[in-house]
């Protein structure tokens, strides 16, 4: 944790010492070749994004008669139009109604793990951890078989899903996302919460304070710091998630928003300024949230795979 | 395994390894609610994982022995044997294609981006004015779906209005022409993998000693011969964890491919494969479940190599 967040968010001190070394070093040659080097790398990297970005404010017509590799003809409708055409509202709804309880379902569920596994342990607790970890790493597609016909035969009210069965309900879709996401969340959870002291359960113990009240108001308070990662991380996760999506909704008004791009291909010819502008609102969501928590999302990632 | 197994009653003790933890083991004070509390916030999780991962995992191994239009209850399923599978190694036309498509999917994901995030990371893994800029327009893409990569390529790919013709005066359909396709969808999955490694490398990086490299220098070491003598041995499980990765998305590939075409026409992979056994015109259970048997075996190795890393260090 201590070293990806220092990576991501060099204190004012830091930057402050590492722009005086900075300063103090020469440019050589060398070091100028590196800095075009990354450069020239960084602006390819950005390029696709900015080409949507640029071709999303440009009118079709124009293109149409002056190529893309023109300038001019900047407009908004494409933005208006794709929101409209593709029912935008409607999908980023099905992808909120989706990845939220997804996302809270899953990270409690782990923390309940995690804590059991770190707190009490038994001969199983090893064992336990890999069944988890391993949900994680398996191809959805090698489950998809069984778990198509088990959620086709599932009913459910109609209240709940109007197809009446799991299958084609967003019900399915929380239940696989958690499911598989349980495993990363519970293996990073329970890294976490084996470096809290023992001690403080010790004395809550002495307090009389049941298992409940130590996992609500000691465990969980205490663990802000890698619930908020993984929430970030989660979040961008489910809402990107697509295999389960597509195969487990069959009716097009229920897709999140990552799956329902497609509507915006027209049968015959694609309109790319338009698809442009739906890709750049699509792309949005997990730009914004990368931008605001950065620390979080980045401390996610690492905190998986290099403790342990 | 049962929902209630790992909570043996009575069983339920402290953890004891701090040193010294044994002499100051009181016996703990269980109540039976506190084990029912325990045991259902074990069972749930336990209990969704079970049905939703390991017993379909399971049921594939179960249904590829069999053969099923999925139309009827269970007692209209037959049982084959082997048959599925040989129809696959024998009859299946797009198997080979798919099989070959993975393993060029893996090579390429391997020698390209992988290796080029770990250049990047070791660039970047040094005093440099800009440095969280760079690192930031490298990271950007793997915060997008794979889907919308796809998306956004057909900017650059498409026949008619793509820069990439428009540049290179061609009349390429990089989506469409089999003879291409499979690379330039490469080229954007590529795109995204780099980050996701440089990101994973730098924060391995950052954790080496730094007293290693001093010492490396004083040696007189340069620098290419530090990384490799010194610093990558040092970073064996990141390097692992990498090279697994690597190999399971690889395996899992699937996104691009379906928003491109489905996975035809040049773009076969055993995922896409899978998918159209079940979801596509013919519902052909038993067979699309062979094909996911046989992702299970190959990702199982990989899975294993990753647990035993990962979950080494522990107990």
């Amino acid at each position: 944790m201590s070293t990806a967040s220092t990576e991501v968010a060099p204190g004012p001190t830091g930057a402050a010492q590492s722009a005086a070394t900075a300063r103090k070093r020469r440019m050589t040659p060398a070091r100028i070749a590196l800095h075009v080097f990354l450069a020239v790398m960084a602006l390819g990297w950005l390029f696709p994004l900015l080409w949507a970005v640029f071709n999303s404010f440009r009118d079709y017509a124009y293109t149409a008669e002056h190529g893309y590799a023109s300038f001019g003809g900047f407009t908004l409708a494409n933005y208006a139009n794709a929101w409209e055409r593709g029912n935008f509202t409607h999908h980023f709804v099905n992808s909120v109604l989706i990845t939220a309880p997804a996302v809270l379902l899953t990270l409690f569920l782990s923390a309940c793990v995690a804590f059991v596994l770190t707190r009490f342990s038994f001969k199983l607790n090893l064992t336990l951890l890999g069944v988890f970890l391993a949900a994680n790493l398996l191809p959805p597609q090698s489950l998809l078989i069984p778990i198509y016909r088990i959620f086709r035969l599932a009913p459910l009210p109609m209240w709940m899903s109007d197809s009446g069965t799991l299958l084609n309900s967003y019900w399915a879709l929380i239940l696989v996302n958690t499911a598989v996401q349980t495993g990363f969340c519970t293996f990073v959870l329970s890294n976490y919460m084996k470096t809290l002291p023992h001690e403080l359960y010790e004395s809550a113990e002495v307090d009389g304070a049941t298992v409940v009240r130590q996992f609500w108001q000691l465990t969980l308070p205490l663990c802000r710091p890698p619930l908020a990662a993984l929430a970030t991380l989660q979040v961008t996760w489910i809402y990107n998630e697509f295999f389960w999506a597509t195969v487990l909704l069959q009716s097009g008004d229920k897709f999140p928003i990552t799956s329902a791009l497609n509507n915006l291909k027209g049968q015959f010819f694609v309109d790319y300024n338009l698809l442009s502008a739906g890709s750049v609102l699509v792309a949005l969501p997990p730009i914004i949230i990368f931008f605001v928590l950065q620390k979080q999302f980045v401390s996610g990632l690492t905190l998986g795979a290099t403790k342990g | 395994m049962s929902v209630t197994s790992p909570t043996p009653a009575g069983r339920v003790r402290k953890d004891t390894t701090e040193g010294g933890a044994s002499a100051r083991r009181r016996r703990r004070r269980t109540t039976g609610l506190d084990r029912a509390v325990v045991a259902v916030m074990v069972g749930v999780p336990t209990a969704l994982v079970i049905l939703l991962v390991w017993l379909p995992a399971f049921g594939s191994v179960l249904l590829g022995f069999a053969r099923w239009e999925g139309i009827g209850g269970l007692d209209t399923i037959q049982w084959i044997g082997l048959e599925n599978y040989r129809n696959i190694f024998t009859i299946y036309p797009p198997f080979y294609p798919a099989l070959q498509n993975n393993l060029i999917w893996l090579l390429f994901i391997f020698f390209v981006p992988t290796l080029l995030g770990i250049f990047l990371a070791v660039l970047l893994d040094r005093e440099l004015r800009g440095g969280r800029l760079y690192q930031t327009a490298f990271f950007l893409p793997v915060v997008l779906s794979l889907a919308l990569t796809g998306f956004i390529w057909q900017l650059l790919y498409s026949r008619d209005q793509g820069l990439v013709n428009a540049i290179a005066g061609t009349e390429i359909d990089w989506y469409g022409n089999p003879d291409v396709n499979l690379w330039a969808i490469l080229v954007a999955t590529g795109w995204k993998h780099v980050g996701y490694v440089m990101l994973l490398y730098l924060a391995g990086l950052k954790a080496v000693d730094p007293s290693l490299r001093e010492a490396a220098a004083m040696d007189g070491s340069g620098e290419v011969s530090t990384f490799f003598r010194i610093i990558l041995p040092v970073m064996a499980p990141i390097n692992i964890i990498v090279l697994v990765v690597t190999f399971i998305d690889s395996l899992r590939a699937f996104d691009i491919v379906w928003v491109v075409n489905k996975g035809r026409n040049g773009l076969e992979l055993i995922a896409a494969l899978v998918t159209q056994n079940v979801v596509g015109e013919a519902s052909r259970i038993g067979f699309g479940s062979a094909l996911a048997t046989i992702m299970l075996l190959i990702s199982s190795l990989f899975v294993a190599v990753y647990l035993k890393v990962v979950m080494g260090g522990r107990k």
